[in-house]
C-alpha cells in the first residue's frame, strides 16, 4: 500500500495502532450549500479494528462518515475538498464508480432498513447485481456465510423465504450487516446502528461488531460513550466540524488531552 | 473544590462527586485526629485516650463503607468517565489507606495505654519524632487531596525515604539497648510496635499521594516522575 504509513505530527493517529492504515484523510473539508461542516480533517483509521467517532449532534462525525462511500454526492450543494484514501485509492477520484465504492465501503444506519423482500433476497441481492455468485449453489453459499457472519444464520435458517420486515428490530439489524458483508466490503460504516435498538439486541451487535473486526476495518458513529467505550479501539472526537482529539479509547475515556474532549465525555458544560 | 473546572449538565451527578469528595475529606480530617491523639498519649504518658480512640475507629470504618457505596453508586448509576472515573477510583483507593491508617493508630493508642506502665525512657522522643514527621506526611498529602494539588504529594512521597530511615535507626538503637538492658525488653517491643506502626502509617501516606497523582495527572507517581513545579 502506496504512503499510508507515513505519520506526521499534524496528522491524527491513534498511537497504537498495530493494524495497516486502512482509511486515510487529509484535510477533508466539506460544506452544504457554502455552509461549512466539516474543517480540515486528517486522519489515520487503521485496518481490521473498531474506530468510534463521537461528538455532540451537528459536529460533523456522520458528514465525515459519509464522505467515505461519497454519500455526500446525492446531496444538493455538497462540496467535498482535501484528500481521501482507502487502501491508497482516491475515494474522489472521477475514476471510482460509487456503486462500486459502496460494495467496498458497507453502510449500516440507524433504523435497519431492510428491502422489502425475503430474508434471503436480502443477502442475496448484491452479490447478484454485483456478479458475485455464478451459480445458486454459490449464491446460497454466501448467503449463508454472511448470515453466519451477522450472528443470524441459526435465528433464520429455516424461513429464508419470510420477509426481512417479519424480524425483529435487532434482527433486522444483524440482516442488514449480512446484507452489507455480502459483497465483500473493506470497510463498514455504522451511523448509530443500536439507537433504536433494546439493550440485549445491542449486546448482540455489539459482541458482532467485535468479532467482525477480525476481518474489517469498522467506523462506527455513536452518541452512546459507553458503546464507544466497550466496541471501539480507536475513538475520535469531533467538535463543530473539527477533528478534537484522536486516541486509543482507553486514553479518551481515562485521560483526554483537550478540555472539550473531556468535558463532552464526562457530561459537563463547554 | 472540584477537580474539573466545569460543572455538569446533570447537577444531581455532580453533586454526588462533590459529596463523595466532602465525605473523603471528613474521613482524612477525622483519620488525622485519631493519629494526633494516640501520639501525644504516647508523649504525655497518657492512658486514658483508648476509649475516645476506639469510639472514632467505629465513626471512621462506617465513614469508609459510606464511600464504598457512594462509589459502587456512581460506578452504577452514572458511568464516570475520564476526570470523573479517576477521581471516584481513587477516592476508594484513598478511603481503604484512610481506614488502614486508622487502624493503626488506634493501636498506637492502645501502646500508649501499655507504654504509660513504665518509667519514662530516652528512645521515646525518638518515636515521638517520627511520629511528628508522620503527622506532618499525612497531613500535607490530606491538604493537597483537599485542593486537588500534585506537587506536595510528590513531597510527600519522596519524604518517605526519610520515615523509612528513621524507623531503621529506631529498630537498630532498640536492638542494642534491649542487648545491653534487659529491663528494656517489655517496654521494647511496645515501642518497636508503635514504631512499625508509624512507618506502615507513612507507606499509606505515601499510597494516598500516589493515587492523587494518578488522579490529577492519570500517570502514575513513580521514582522519576519531576517535580511538578
Amino acid at each position: 500500500m502506496p504512503d499510508n504509513q507515513s505519520h506526521s505530527d499534524s496528522i491524527a493517529g491513534a498511537g497504537e495502532a498495530e493494524q495497516p492504515v486502512k482509511v486515510q484523510a487529509r484535510d477533508v473539508c466539506v460544506s452544504y450549500s457554502g455552509k461549512q461542516a466539516l474543517n480540515h480533517v486528517s486522519i489515520d483509521v487503521p485496518d481490521r479494528s473498531v474506530t468510534a467517532f463521537i461528538g455532540p449532534s451537528g459536529c460533523g462525525k456522520s458528514t465525515f462518515l459519509r464522505c467515505l462511500n461519497r454519500m455526500n454526492d446525492t446531496i444538493e450543494g455538497a462540496r467535498v475538498t482535501g484528500s481521501l484514501k482507502i487502501d491508497g485509492l482516491e475515494v474522489n477520484d472521477k475514476s471510482v464508480d460509487p456503486v462500486v465504492l459502496r460494495a467496498n465501503v458497507g453502510m449500516v444506519f440507524q433504523k435497519p432498513n431492510p428491502f422489502p423482500k425475503s430474508i434471503y433476497d436480502n443477502v442475496a441481492y448484491g452479490p447478484r447485481i454485483h456478479g458475485l455468485a455464478l451459480s445458486k449453489d454459490e449464491l446460497d453459499a454466501i448467503v449463508e456465510d454472511s448470515l453466519r457472519k451477522a450472528g443470524l444464520w441459526d435465528e433464520v435458517a429455516d424461513r429464508l423465504n419470510h420477509p426481512g420486515t417479519s424480524l425483529s428490530g435487532g434482527q433486522q439489524q444483524r440482516l442488514v450487516i449480512a446484507r452489507a458483508i455480502a459483497v465483500n466490503p473493506e470497510v463498514i460504516l455504522m451511523d448509530e446502528p443500536c439507537s433504536a435498538l433494546d439493550p440485549i439486541a445491542t449486546a448482540k451487535i455489539e459482541e458482532l461488531i467485535d468479532e467482525l473486526r477480525e476481518n474489517y476495518c469498522i467506523i462506527i458513529v455513536t452518541h452512546s460513550m459507553q458503546q464507544a467505550a466497550r466496541v471501539s479501539q480507536q475513538t475520535a472526537f469531533f467538535h463543530m466540524g473539527n477533528l478534537v482529539e484522536y486516541g486509543t479509547t482507553e486514553d479518551i475515556f481515562t485521560n483526554p488531552r483537550d478540555p472539550r474532549t473531556q468535558d463532552y465525555i464526562t457530561g459537563r458544560f463547554g | 473544590m472540584a477537580l474539573s473546572k466545569t460543572a455538569h449538565i446533570v447537577t444531581a451527578y455532580g453533586e454526588e462527586l462533590d459529596q463523595l469528595n466532602d465525605e473523603l475529606a471528613r474521613m482524612g480530617g477525622l483519620v488525622e485526629t485519631q493519629l494526633t491523639t494516640a501520639i501525644n498519649a504516647i508523649a504525655r504518658r497518657d492512658a486514658g485516650v483508648a476509649g475516645e480512640v476506639r469510639q472514632r475507629e467505629k465513626q471512621v470504618n462506617a465513614m469508609q463503607v459510606d464511600i464504598e457505596k457512594r462509589v459502587l453508586r456512581l460506578f452504577a448509576l452514572r458511568q464516570p468517565m475520564a476526570t470523573d472515573l479517576r477521581m471516584t477510583i481513587s477516592a476508594l483507593k484513598i478511603s481503604t489507606d484512610l481506614e488502614r491508617i486508622g487502624d493503626l493508630a488506634k493501636n498506637i493508642a492502645y501502646r500508649a495505654k501499655d507504654l504509660s506502665a513504665y518509667p519514662a525512657l530516652g528512645l521515646m522522643d525518638r518515636v515521638e519524632r517520627l511520629g511528628a514527621i508522620v503527622i506532618q506526611q499525612l497531613h500535607v498529602v490530606l491538604d493537597a487531596l483537599s485542593s486537588f494539588e500534585v506537587e506536595p504529594a510528590i513531597r510527600v512521597w519522596r519524604a518517605d525515604d526519610e520515615v523509612d530511615e528513621r524507623y531503621n535507626a529506631l529498630v537498630r538503637e532498640m536492638l542494642i539497648s534491649m542487648g545491653e538492658d534487659s529491663s528494656l525488653v517489655e517496654p521494647g517491643v511496645h515501642i518497636l510496635f508503635v514504631a512499625k506502626n508509624l512507618e506502615r502509617i507513612g507507606d499509606h501516606a505515601t499510597n494516598i499521594a500516589e493515587a492523587l497523582h494518578f488522579m490529577v495527572t492519570a500517570a502514575p507517581l513513580e521514582a522519576d516522575t519531576p517535580p511538578a513545579s
